[in-house]
C-alpha cells in the first residue's frame, strides 16, 4: 500500500522533525492505535525517499518522548500509554498557546487582553462554521 | 516597437515521433523567462525555432520585432545564444576566442569581458582542450554576455556545473537585468534556478505549453493541504483541487488553483485542515508531470 507520508520541500524544519510530526498526527487522528506496530525504519525511509539515518533519528526522538517503543530485533510500536492520542493533541495545543502568548508579550498585551482575543477568535470560528 | 521581446503564436512543428502543437509564447522585454519541462518536452525545439535554426511548419514567430526565420540574420546581431552543443576551437585559447567574437560584434564590451574573466576564474592564455566542462560552459557564456545582446537565449546554461559555478552564472544573469531593456530566456532542469531568478515561468510537457505566467502568481496557485477526515465524513470534489489521497483519517489534497476559501470549504464538510503548505517549483513540476501522465493512461 502506498504510504501517505509526504515530506514538504518548502517546510524549513529538519526532515526528522517533519517525520515525527506526521507520526504524531497519525496517532492523534486515531489511525495508529496504542500498541500497534509501525513500519521499520528501512521501510519508511524507502517510502519517503530519505536516508535510513534520518528516520532512525525521528524514531529515537519519539522514543525519548515516550511516543513509541523499540525492541531490538522486533521493530517499533506505538507506546501502550492509555490516552496517548489525547495527550498528543494536548501537547499541540500547549505549543500553539505558548507561541501565541510569546507574540502577545512582544506586543505588550496584558493577560486579560489576550483572554479576550482568544474568546474573539472562538466567536469568529463559530461564525464561519454556521455560514 | 512591441513591448514583447519574443512573440510566438500558433507555432507547430511535426517530427516522426514528436510534435509541437499550437505553441503560444510571449516574453515581455526586461524580464527573465524560465522554460521548464521534462526531457523531450520540446524546450530545445522551441528555442531552435525562435533562433531560426529550425523552421516551423506553421505559425508566426517574432523576435525583437524580426520575423523568424525570414529575418534571422538581422535578429542574430541582437541575440546572444548559447547551448550545450556549441563548440569552441580546441587548440585555441580563451583570449583568442574573445578577440574573434570582438572582431565580429561591434557591441563587444572589453571592460566587461575582463571583469567576467575574473569573476568566472578563467585564464585567458589557457587552450580550450585543457578546460573542464564547467570552464567551457563559462567561456561560452562569457563570449555571449560580453556582447551585451538585447536578448539572451540560453539552453540549459547551468547543466553540469558545480554549485559555485552555478551561482556565478545566476549572478551574471540577474546582473544583466539591471538594464531594463534586456531580456533573458533560459531553459533548465534545475527547478531551483528557475524558481530563484525568473520573473516568468513557462512549463512545457509533450510539445504543449501547460502554463505560462508570472512566477509569483504561478507558485501562489499551488498548495498542499493536510486534512484530518473524521469517520463518516466524505471529502467532496472541490474545484481547483487536482488530487486527493486519503489513508485512514488523514488526507492530502493538492490544489493548482488555490484560494483561501478552499480551506473553509473543507472545514464545512467536517474535515479539519491541519496545515496548508506552499510547494516548491520542483514539487509542482513533479505533480504536473505525474498528472499529465495519468491523464494519458486513463
Amino acid at each position: 500500500m502506498e504510504s501517505l507520508f509526504v515530506i514538504s520541500q518548502s517546510d524549513k524544519r529538519p526532515l526528522y522533525l517533519q517525520i515525527m510530526d506526521q507520526i504524531k498526527r497519525r496517532i492523534a487522528a486515531g489511525d495508529w492505535a496504542e500498541g500497534q506496530s509501525i513500519p521499520s525504519t528501512r521501510q519508511l525511509a524507502a517510502d519517503l525517499q530519505v536516508s535510513v539515518i534520518t528516520v532512525k533519528r525521528a524514531y529515537l526522538e519519539l522514543e525519548r518522548e515516550g511516543v513509541i517503543v523499540t525492541h531490538q530485533g522486533k521493530g517499533s510500536r506505538i507506546a501502550s500509554t492509555p490516552g496517548l492520542a489525547g495527550r498528543l493533541r494536548e501537547d499541540e495545543l500547549q505549543e500553539h498557546l505558548e507561541k501565541a502568548t510569546r507574540i502577545a508579550l512582544e506586543l505588550g498585551l496584558r493577560p486579560r487582553e489576550l483572554e479576550k482575543r482568544l474568546r474573539d477568535a472562538g466567536d469568529r470560528i463559530a461564525e464561519r462554521e454556521t455560514v | 516597437m512591441s513591448d514583447l521581446a519574443i512573440e510566438m503564436s500558433g507555432v507547430a512543428k511535426t517530427y516522426p515521433f514528436f510534435s509541437l502543437d499550437d505553441l503560444q509564447l510571449n516574453v515581455p522585454r526586461g524580464e527573465i523567462m524560465g522554460l521548464i519541462g521534462p526531457n523531450g518536452a520540446g524546450k530545445s525545439t522551441t528555442i531552435r525555432i525562435l533562433m531560426g535554426l529550425v523552421h516551423q511548419d506553421a505559425g508566426e514567430v517574432h523576435v525583437l520585432g524580426h520575423r523568424m526565420p525570414a529575418e534571422q540574420i538581422a535578429a542574430k546581431w541582437e541575440i546572444g545564444f548559447a547551448s550545450e552543443d556549441m563548440r569552441l576551437y580546441e587548440s585555441m585559447t580563451v583570449a583568442w576566442h574573445m578577440g574573434f567574437i570582438q572582431s565580429i560584434y561591434p557591441t563587444w564590451d572589453p571592460t566587461y569581458a575582463q571583469l567576467l574573466l575574473k569573476r568566472f576564474g578563467l585564464q585567458p592564455e589557457q587552450k580550450v582542450k585543457g578546460l573542464s566542462h564547467g570552464q567551457r560552459v563559462k567561456t561560452s557564456l562569457l563570449l555571449v554576455f560580453a556582447r551585451k545582446p538585447k536578448l539572451l537565449v540560453l539552453d540549459e546554461p547551468t547543466t553540469g556545473l558545480d554549485p559555485v559555478a552555478r551561482h556565478e552564472i545566476l549572478r551574471e544573469l540577474t546582473d544583466v537585468m539591471r538594464d531594463e531593456g534586456r531580456t533573458v530566456l533560459f531553459s533548465s532542469h534545475h527547478t531551483q534556478d528557475v524558481e530563484q531568478i525568473s520573473d516568468r515561468i513557462t512549463f512545457i510537457d509533450r510539445g504543449h505549453i501547460i502554463d505560462s505566467m508570472d512566477k509569483e502568481t504561478y507558485l501562489d496557485r499551488w498548495r498542499r493541504l493536510r486534512l484530518e477526515v473524521p469517520l463518516g465524513v466524505e471529502l467532496p470534489a472541490l474545484p481547483g483541487v487536482i488530487n486527493v489521497r486519503q489513508q485512514g483519517r488523514l488526507a492530502i489534497a493538492t490544489a493548482n488553483a488555490f484560494r483561501s476559501d478552499l480551506a473553509n470549504a473543507y472545514e464545512r464538510t467536517g474535515a479539519r485542515v491541519q496545515g496548508i503548505e506552499a510547494m516548491t517549483l520542483e514539487e509542482i513540476f513533479v505533480a504536473n508531470v505525474e498528472r499529465s501522465r495519468e491523464e494519458v493512461e486513463a
